[in-house]
């Protein structure tokens, strides 16, 4: 009963959030927070069409897993960098986290 | 749409209330409450999973994302909070720019997916006694199936696991 | 061995010699000139075989032995080249091969082979003299290899020129001639004046040669043929005699006929120009005989024989001809009587005589002029060969004496009959065929064969005038032989004077028995008494050559007696005159005009030479040369300089430099400024950016290549 494109469109929107978040906060946490909105986006989306396709084939849950897993590792590594740069400098204002700058 | 049944009236309410969520997670000041936001989020995306039927997928979502990842954040927030405090504005001075490309990439996939045909057809009805979840266990495990990167996404935890502790290290 | 094919090695054994002398022998001096006369020897033997061989064919003249080959391809036919011997060739051949031979072996003995190295000889300089014993005694001349090499040479020329069939060669053989005239005149080349002698031969015989040339050319171009045998058809020559060619007046035949006589002026030493023989004098004595008697300048007449059916078709050619001829012969004889140099009195008689044959020419006398030809080259290398035998019994009086005087001027000679008798007979021998003794001398029989011709055929100018150069030549011969030979020494060079080995005695004597014996091949039919008993050979012979066999004049008496009388009478007065005559100052001859060839080498001086090296001086060297041409090269420094800065000031600089240089420096050093701030460090504007580029490329690829 439920259209596919309202999962889509969840979807969509949620990543946008996401995108959003990742783009304009300042804190290197909330960054990652955004990127975390961006993941679970995309898990939406391939259970939709897991469920709305050929659902025997359990493809896309198997793959939703695999991008539970890797977020997990992305995160735990993202905040200890973060972290460790606190340490550093003293500061997880992304804006001020410049050493890469020419 | 006037006759809408039960499961779409769901559906809508569950979905605003993530995309709300959503919303305060990337404007709010404090990031106490971002990640508390964010745990909210996290458990509108855990009921859609299981509207969607993907009862174990949901259940994970709960235990690994808000049970380990969005703890992790709430200790990341507190270990980096020396000198943030929490009137000063968090979005970034050229937050319009992201804005616009969030909004233009909204644009973009609600463009794309409005040319795709199959674009609204509805779910089929599941066969009675589907064991989704003895599928899901059989597709992990089974060597026709996907144990490879089960195995890989596995090391992968492993590895991020060490390099995190590595970074995060302090040597004193 | 077919005769054909001897004839193409006859001019070879001289010019293997030359090589063979130059490249390998040059420091052996016997070898050097062993040599060179078996050279001549071995074309001596081939042009006597030709000879007989040619003497026993019935109708030679209409049979003669000739070959050719095609040689140069000029378009569709050929230019052939080849061998002709023909009654007149033959001829020539035979006195060109004797007199070859006699004074290639003179030559040996001339230079002194066996003495001694000079004192201080230096090659270049005649040699004078080495002291042995105490006394000086001649030297050998220290270029004698070089000698041998170049007279080789010569013979070579000579040699192409008489066997060849066509104009092409004949004239490749003159002009190998003109350089060994050259080479020979200047052979003493630390003289100055020799220097000068052989330059001016060169270039005043070069004169007549580029007339001739331009005659052969224009000849090739009408005809398309230099071989004589196919320009002397029918056809071909009525075409010559009737084509007008626009100049003077002149058929084609008439121009051609002139351009290739203006070369035998100039190679026979006809007026005008004449100025180089006497000047030639320089050379040793073996190369005055070879070039003044035996070969040079018998080539100029014998290419006037040789063309004479082409020359003989236009009258007022032949006029001019006969002109130069006799006025030549009788201005040469005038001057001859004033000298005082033995051999110069030689040279100046041998421009009389050609005189004489060129003038036969002219009216038609061609036997004549042929048989002249002959006798002339015997007696005269006769007389020269005895003049340097004289020479050289005098030069080695005078390095006995140790007094430094003139070796060759007959007033310091005197009564050497009795110390060279050898000389004495032959040079008088040779002297009375010079004059035309009667009836024993060959110069008698050609003369009075050229006067006949002259009367009878009613030209009487001809006649005169070459009678009184005929008087004028027994005159002066008779002086020459007064004063060297008879009465008494008057120096001690004189004094000590002996006589010369063997090597030029020998060639001395052969000469005199043709000079004597000759003439009685050519006796007149209707000579009164003599006539009819031998056959007249030589105007058989030779006429058949023509195709109009010529006709032998009808006996007159006037010119006998003339030629009679003008020999006799003077050789009678020359001899009363000058036995009393000792010194220069008692002879009334010594008129100034005739002394100095009446002046014609300072009239040219000043016409010619002066103005051409006042020419060649300052307008070709210094304004063209100097100016022009250097100036124009000095021009390209500067200019390639000025030009090399302004590219360098105006193109590389600006351009290449700063332009592209330093610019492409510039803009990438601004363009990294502007660009740095896209690396800001900052992740967050990355993504953004990355993010628009993404729309960016999407949305075009989207609409171009799936909408």
């Amino acid at each position: 009963m439920i259209p596919l494109s309202w999962y889509l469109i969840l979807s969509a929107a949620l990543f946008s959030i996401g995108l959003f978040g990742a783009l304009s906060r300042r804190n290197a946490v909330a960054i990652l927070l955004g990127v975390e909105l961006m993941l679970n986006a995309v898990n939406i989306n391939l259970v939709a069409f897991w469920r709305y396709g050929d659902y025997t084939s359990m493809a896309g849950q198997v793959f939703a897993i695999i991008v539970f897993a890797v977020a997990a590792a992305e995160v735990s590594v993202g905040l200890a960098l973060v972290i460790s740069v606190y340490r550093r400098r003293n500061t997880v204002v992304a804006d001020e986290l410049d050493m890469l700058k020419w | 749409m006037y006759f809408m049944t039960a499961e779409q009236i769901i559906f809508l309410i569950v979905s605003g209330a993530t995309l709300a969520s959503a919303l305060m997670v990337v404007t709010v000041r404090n990031l106490v409450h971002a990640a508390l936001w964010l745990v909210a989020t996290l458990f509108g995306v855990a009921v859609i999973f299981a509207i969607l039927n993907a009862g174990f997928i949901a259940v994970v979502q709960v235990v690994v994302y808000i049970g380990a990842i969005a703890i992790l954040f709430i200790f990341a927030v507190m270990l980096t909070r020396k000198d943030l405090r929490d009137n000063v504005p968090q979005l970034n001075k050229n937050w319009w720019a992201g804005a616009l490309v969030a909004a233009a990439t909204f644009a973009g996939l609600v463009f794309l997916l409005q040319s795709w045909s199959a674009i609204s057809k509805t779910a089929e009805v599941l066969p009675d006694k589907f064991d989704a979840v003895g599928l899901l266990g059989e597709a992990l495990i089974s060597p026709d199936a996907y144990v490879l990167p089960f195995e890989v996404a596995s090391v992968l935890l492993l590895a991020a696991m060490v390099g995190a502790v590595y970074v995060a290290f302090s040597r004193k | 061995m077919p005769t054909e094919y001897l004839i193409w090695l006859i001019p070879l054994p001289p010019l293997l010699s030359f090589f063979l002398i130059v490249l390998f022998t040059n420091r052996n001096k016997a070898l050097s000139h062993s040599v060179a006369i078996g050279a001549a020897l071995l074309s001596w033997l081939g042009a006597m075989i030709v000879f007989v061989r040619a003497l026993g064919i019935e109708h030679f003249g209409e049979h003669p032995f000739t070959q050719s080959i095609d040689w140069l391809p000029t378009g569709e036919t050929w230019l052939k080249i080849g061998v002709l011997i023909d009654p007149l060739s033959a001829t020539v051949l035979f006195f060109v091969a004797w007199t070859v031979l006699m004074i290639f072996l003179y030559s040996v003995g001339y230079h002194n082979f066996g003495q001694p190295k000079g004192d201080h000889d230096h090659p270049g300089l005649p040699p004078h003299g080495a002291t042995e014993h105490g006394h000086m005694v001649p030297s050998i001349e220290p270029m004698y290899s070089r000698f041998f090499a170049f007279i080789s040479l010569f013979a070579f020329g000579m040699l192409v020129l008489v066997v060849s069939d066509n104009l092409l060669t004949l004239f490749v053989g003159w002009e190998i001639m003109g350089l060994c005239s050259y080479l020979l005149i200047g052979f003493w080349y630390g003289k100055e004046s020799a220097k000068k002698a052989a330059v001016k031969a060169f270039m005043t015989t070069r004169i007549g040669d580029v007339f001739m040339l331009l005659g052969i050319a224009f000849l090739y171009s009408v005809t398309g043929t230099l071989s004589f045998r196919e320009i002397f058809t029918e056809d071909i020559l009525h075409t010559l005699a009737i084509i007008p060619s626009g100049i003077f007046g002149l058929s084609a035949a008439g121009l051609i006929g002139l351009l290739l006589f203006i070369g035998t002026v100039g190679k026979s030493a006809q007026f005008p120009l004449h100025v180089w023989l006497p000047d030639a004098m320089e050379g040793p004595t073996p190369v005055s005989a070879m070039i003044h008697a035996a070969t040079m300048v018998s080539a100029g007449v014998y290419a006037v024989l040789r063309m004479f059916p082409l020359i003989s078709l236009d009258e007022k050619t032949m006029a001019i001809v006969a002109f130069i001829g006799a006025f030549t012969a009788l201005f040469a004889a005038t001057i001859a009587v004033a000298q005082n140099d033995i051999k110069r009195v030689l040279a100046y008689s041998t421009i009389s005589q050609l005189g004489f044959m060129i003038a036969a020419l002219g009216i038609h006398a061609y036997v004549a002029a042929a048989f002249h030809l002959v006798t002339h080259a015997f007696f005269k290398a006769l007389l020269f060969l005895g003049s340097g035998s004289v020479i050289h019994g005098m030069e080695h009086g005078v390095l006995h004496s140790g007094k430094h005087i003139d070796p060759q001027n007959m007033f310091n000679m005197g009564g050497l009959r009795r110390k060279m008798p050898i000389t004495f007979w032959t040079f008088l021998i040779g002297g009375f065929a010079l004059s035309g003794f009667p009836l024993v001398t060959a110069g008698f029989w050609s003369k009075d064969e050229i006067l006949a011709d002259a009367f009878g055929h009613g030209h009487i100018y001809v006649f005169a005038t070459l009678s009184v150069a005929a008087f004028l030549t027994a005159f002066y011969t008779m002086r020459q032989i007064t004063l060297t030979f008879l009465g008494e020494t008057r120096t001690e060079a004189a004094e000590h004077a002996h006589e010369t080995p063997w090597t030029m005695t020998v060639p001395l004597v052969v000469l005199t028995v043709f000079a004597v014996t000759y003439g009685w091949v050519g006796i007149p039919e209707h000579f009164p008494v003599l006539g009819g008993l031998v056959p007249n050979w030589f105007h058989e012979f030779v006429g058949s050559t023509l195709a109009h066999h010529p006709e032998a004049v009808e006996f007159n008496v006037i010119p006998l007696l003339t030629s009679l009388f003008v020999a006799l009478g003077g050789l009678g007065l020359g001899y009363l005159v000058y036995r009393n005559v000792h010194r220069p100052e008692d002879d009334k001859l010594q008129i100034s005009v005739l002394k100095n060839k009446w002046y014609f080498d300072e009239i040219y001086d000043i016409i010619f030479i002066k103005p051409v090296t006042w020419f060649a001086e300052n307008v070709v060297y210094k304004l063209m040369d100097q100016g022009l041409i250097n100036g124009v090269l000095h021009l390209f420094g500067p200019a390639t300089q000025g030009l090399g800065s302004i590219v360098r000031n105006y193109f590389d600089v600006p351009v290449i430099n700063r332009f592209f240089g330093d610019g492409s420096a510039d803009l990438t050093w601004w363009s990294g400024v502007k660009l740095r701030p896209l690396q800001a460090g900052r992740i967050q504007h990355y993504l953004i950016l990355s993010l628009l580029i993404l729309f960016i490329v999407g949305g075009l690829l989207y609409y171009f290549l799936l909408a």
